[in-house]
């Protein structure tokens, strides 16, 4: 016998809208969507904002939410737009909710929305995929492969059964970046040590295991896709080059979106939170 | 236990997070949770991995749990982390690469912690002890461990008859744990200051009260494979262990923040135990039988809890949390303050246990208040009159028709109606009146609600006799038993067309019970069973599509009959008067005399008063236990000047945070 409505009471109307850049780091890059979404309106909840609710026998917060990275993809450029009965300070609201939020989800940026929709701001992603274990050379000469292409299908398992994908029409750019840096080695989120920092005793195997994760390859690339329907993913990008070159990461690679926005005819992504603080709009 | 306590353990999850990716909801391995707590490891003496043998989504809502979480973190000595069963894909993957059993906060190895706690909300999570022990690199046998592995111990309501479990864990804790966690705390910090030996400190925490040793205890059998003694082997072990008991709820408020997960779970509310305990007396119910004296959290206490707990966790529903909601003396006035309190802020409440009669629906008005009437859930248990007075359950017929009819003309469409089936002296005829009863259900709601779409749903579990309860001596109704009385109810309920369509069935099948029935009134000898199943592969024996009768049934039979017992003895066999039954030693509270006479009165139909509102009847809890129900009414108001929001709430907002850092900002 629970049922949260309130349908005497009329919600307050949205009177503002920001719109947050945030991150999805370290180990909370496992969460899907619904898990972020989830985690946001407990925030939101927590850190006291008052978001407008939708009318209805079953209000929910007003958050929308544009082009949510996958699970298992980080992220430094997920977009929500969301709905406020106050019209607050955007930087408050940064600050609020960047303090309760859960490990991993950090706030980049609020602005206050201006006029036109978000999504129409974004129609392509910058990601930078770390693959262990693959050598950059072998790497490049599946990125020549696959830039050489005129059309790669790969298939994929979506909510309506498999769909076959063009990687290579998606693809704005795709670049093999240079292998002088060593992977960041993969930390515990409370593992403080610099990587450095020596554990006074550490069972053999595991410093023979950490010397050996030091000095392993790693190929990362960079790049650019539009977005598609369904939505071109990095795994997506690495099932292209095993198709094309047969290039096999002996681990699951790990994605980072870095950047979401609008393409301009160079190939580059645009901040859509840029318009909003323009005083003219656009 | 780790002897060495200056050397942090490794955390796995290095090694852990390349095989996230390619296994089911990873996010529920990684920890983080809002309001977890991570410790270093030397800021801490004795060092406890809470466990809970389930799933994540499962686990992490366990209120248990998350209070002795956190009343070991605020510990200044103790350290607490918690684990949960992972699924068999990450399993494998765990094997294939050598990753051990972890815990979700600091990603410590299982093996290092002083003390695994497991907590046993069922039987059914006995495989999957084994399953964490051997991931943790654990031996499975308490036998076969030495100083540098911890100590488990279990916990929970299941552990009221650990006896088929004896040879895989160290320790019990019997009752409330609040309390007795410390006590262990204190005994391990001793021992590895003193540097016990495993042996000893074993010998040392048998003095703990509600502590129990099962290794310093010896079980003889008699000719007819029944148990002649249960005798301790040790000076140091009492001939019987007592619960420990949680004297006022209002000293122990917690959680006082309610772990926030990343992934989905079962319960994702803000509960509050508003109170502990049940004196309704229902013979089936081991839960209300071994928590008893009844203890009310005050109306203020009850308050506080949520008000703070909300702001922890911005849960957006509050479940208030008991054995039977409805019956805490002062829930008329804890609803209403809530629902004032909370109104308009996006805040559901909920009181997900609860007794049938009219004062309920005035209850779920006033939780519901201005929101949508969905369904409204009873629990008769028992299809006929007679067998409710068998199992006593006091709700007639007519108190229940009258009930439903006034949820229905209050707005309410569905009601769901909760049964068991298979208890004692049940025929076919007491089940099929689950048909008329359900039929009734729908005609009146038709007439009291004006209109023909109305439903009934109809729950049904099969009934396992369970230990410390006056069901205790009963035979377990075989599941063919079981299985046909559902096929003919389903016929019973389909024999009206009009009727039947608006009425909805849902059961299991018998089997399931019958394994639960085996490790509720197991004895040691149980162990091997439990055993060859899980080394059969058999593991989350609570989910249906890994449980395996045909697994348990083999082990069963290759297993029991060379120690002269067999799968019926332990279920379907009533059990007389004087036979020493495996719990016998471990001490509930409730008087065995009071217990057989309680089984007599049920098998002659007669019942027993509820003792928070008649004369005691000497069920033997509060003398043996020193304790008392604890009853409203309660001094002082719903948190003062808080409860009532200062002008009458006219529109909704999204949280019941006020938060002065966020300032209103002028036109642009």
């Amino acid at each position: 016998m629970s049922y949260k409505g309130e349908a005497a009471h009329p919600s307050a109307p949205t009177v503002a809208k920001v719109r947050m850049r945030f991150a999805k780091r370290g180990r909370a890059r496992f969460s899907s969507h619904r898990d972020v979404a989830r985690a946001m309106e407990w925030a939101l909840r927590r850190a006291g904002v008052p978001v407008s609710l939708s009318q209805g026998f079953s209000p929910h917060p007003r958050l929308s939410w544009i082009g949510a990275s996958p699970t298992g993809a980080a992220s430094e450029a997920e977009f929500v737009e969301i709905g406020l009965t106050t019209d607050l300070d955007p930087v408050d609201v940064a600050r609020e909710v960047g303090a309760v939020l859960p490990e991993g989800l950090v706030v980049l940026d609020v602005v206050r929305s201006g006029p036109g929709a978000l999504a129409d701001r974004i129609d392509g992603s910058a990601w930078r995929v770390e693959l262990p274990g693959v050598d950059p050379a072998a790497l490049a000469a599946a990125v020549d492969a696959l830039l050489a292409a005129e059309v790669v299908e790969v298939e994929r398992m979506t909510k309506n059964g498999p769909r076959t994908l063009d990687v290579r029409s998606a693809l704005v750019s795709i670049t093999v970046e240079d292998a002088v840096t060593e992977p960041s080695l993969a930390r515990h989120p409370n593992d403080d040590r610099t990587p450095d920092d020596t554990p006074p005793t550490r069972p053999a195997g595991e410093t023979h295991r950490r010397t050996h994760a030091r000095s392993a390859v790693c190929g990362t690339l960079s790049a650019v896709v539009r977005h598609t329907t369904p939505a071109v993913r990095p795994d997506d990008v690495v099932s292209a080059l095993r198709i094309v070159a047969g290039l096999e990461p002996p681990v699951p690679v790990k994605a980072t979106r870095t950047a979401q926005g609008r393409l301009d005819d160079d190939g580059a992504l645009l901040d859509p939170l840029e318009a909003d603080r323009d005083p003219t709009g656009r | 236990m780790s002897v060495d306590v200056t050397t942090a353990p490794e955390s796995v999850y290095d090694r852990l997070e390349p095989l996230l990716p390619r296994v089911r909801k990873p996010v529920q391995y990684v920890g983080g949770e809002r309001n977890a707590t991570v410790t270093p490891w030397e800021d801490a003496d004795v060092h406890w991995a809470l466990c809970y043998p389930d799933a994540y989504e499962v686990g992490l809502p366990n209120q248990g749990l998350m209070i002795l979480y956190e009343v070991l973190n605020e510990r200044p000595d103790a350290l607490a982390e918690r684990t949960y069963a992972v699924w068999p894909d990450l399993a494998a993957l765990m094997r294939e690469h050598g990753v051990p059993q972890f815990t979700v906060d600091g990603h410590r190895p299982v093996a290092a912690f002083d003390v695994l706690g497991v907590s046993f909300a069922t039987e059914l999570g006995y495989t999957n002890l084994l399953e964490i022990l051997d991931l943790a690199g654990v031996p499975l046998h308490a036998a076969d461990r030495t100083g540098e592995h911890p100590l488990v111990l279990a916990g929970g309501h299941a552990a009221f008859n650990p006896e088929p479990i004896a040879d895989f864990v160290d320790l019990v804790a019997l009752g409330d744990g609040e309390e007795v966690v410390g006590d262990i705390t204190d005994v391990v910090k001793a021992a590895k200051a003193e540097g016990l030996s495993r042996h000893e400190t074993l010998e040392r925490l048998a003095g703990v009260p509600g502590v129990y040793v099962p290794a310093l205890y010896a079980v003889d059998y008699a000719e007819d494979g029944s148990i002649a003694a249960v005798r301790p082997t040790s000076s140091a072990a009492p001939e019987r262990i007592h619960k420990r008991t949680t004297s006022d709820l209002d000293d122990w408020p917690y959680p006082k923040k309610p772990l926030v997960p990343m992934a989905e779970t079962v319960h994702e509310r803000m509960s509050v135990e508003i109170f502990r305990g049940c004196t309704r007396g229902c013979r089936f119910c081991q839960a209300g039988m071994i928590t008893r004296p009844v203890r009310e959290r005050s109306k203020q206490g009850v308050s506080e809890m949520v008000e703070a707990g909300l702001e922890a966790s911005g849960y957006s529903e509050v479940g208030l949390l008991s054995l039977s909601s409805a019956d805490h003396s002062e829930i008329g006035e804890i609803a209403k303050g809530l629902a004032d309190r909370y109104e308009g802020t996006g805040t559901g409440l909920s009181l997900p246990s609860t007794r049938v009669d009219a004062f309920n629906v005035d209850l779920a008005e006033e939780l519901t208040r201005s929101g949508r009437r969905s369904g409204l859930t009873f629990a008769p248990e028992g299809g006929s009159e007679r067998l409710r007075r068998v199992i006593n359950k006091m709700v007639s017929e007519e108190e229940l028709i009258a009930t439903v009819a006034t949820a229905y003309e209050h707005g309410w469409r569905q009601v769901k109606l909760y049964f068991m089936c298979g208890l004692p002296t049940e025929t076919d005829e007491d089940v099929l009146q689950i048909a008329a009863m359900a039929h009734e259900v729908v005609r009146t709601g038709r007439k009291a609600a004006g209109r023909g779409d109305v439903r009934a749903t109809v729950s049904i579990g099969a009934f396992v006799p369970k230990p410390h309860t006056p069901f205790q001596w009963a035979a377990q109704t075989a599941p063919e038993v079981v299985d046909d009385r559902l096929r003919k109810l389903r016929e019973a309920i389909n024999s009206d067309r009009s009727l039947g369509r608006n009425v909805g069935l849902r059961y299991h099948d018998g089997q399931p019970s019958l394994i639960e029935g085996l490790l509720s009134r197991g004895d040691r000898r149980v162990g091997r069973v439990i055993e060859a199943v899980w080394r059969d592969g058999g593991h989350f024996d609570g989910w249906s599509e890994y449980f395996s009768f045909e697994r348990w049934q083999t082990a069963a039979a290759a297993e029991l009959p060379p120690q002269g017992v067999d799968l019926f003895w332990f279920t379907t066999r009533e059990r007389d008067q004087h036979e020493v039954l495996p719990w016998d030693h471990l001490d509930s509270g409730l008087d065995r005399g009071w217990l057989w006479d309680d089984w007599q009165d049920a098998l002659d139909s007669r019942e027993q008063d509820d003792c928070r509102w008649t004369p005691c009847f000497d069920c033997g809890v509060c003398p043996q236990m020193g304790t008392e129900i604890q009853i409203g009414p309660t001094a002082g108001a719903m948190a003062p000047g808080r409860m009532l929001p200062l002008t009458p709430v006219e529109t909704r907002t999204s949280t019941p945070v006020h938060n002065p850092r966020l300032s209103e900002q002028g036109p642009a």
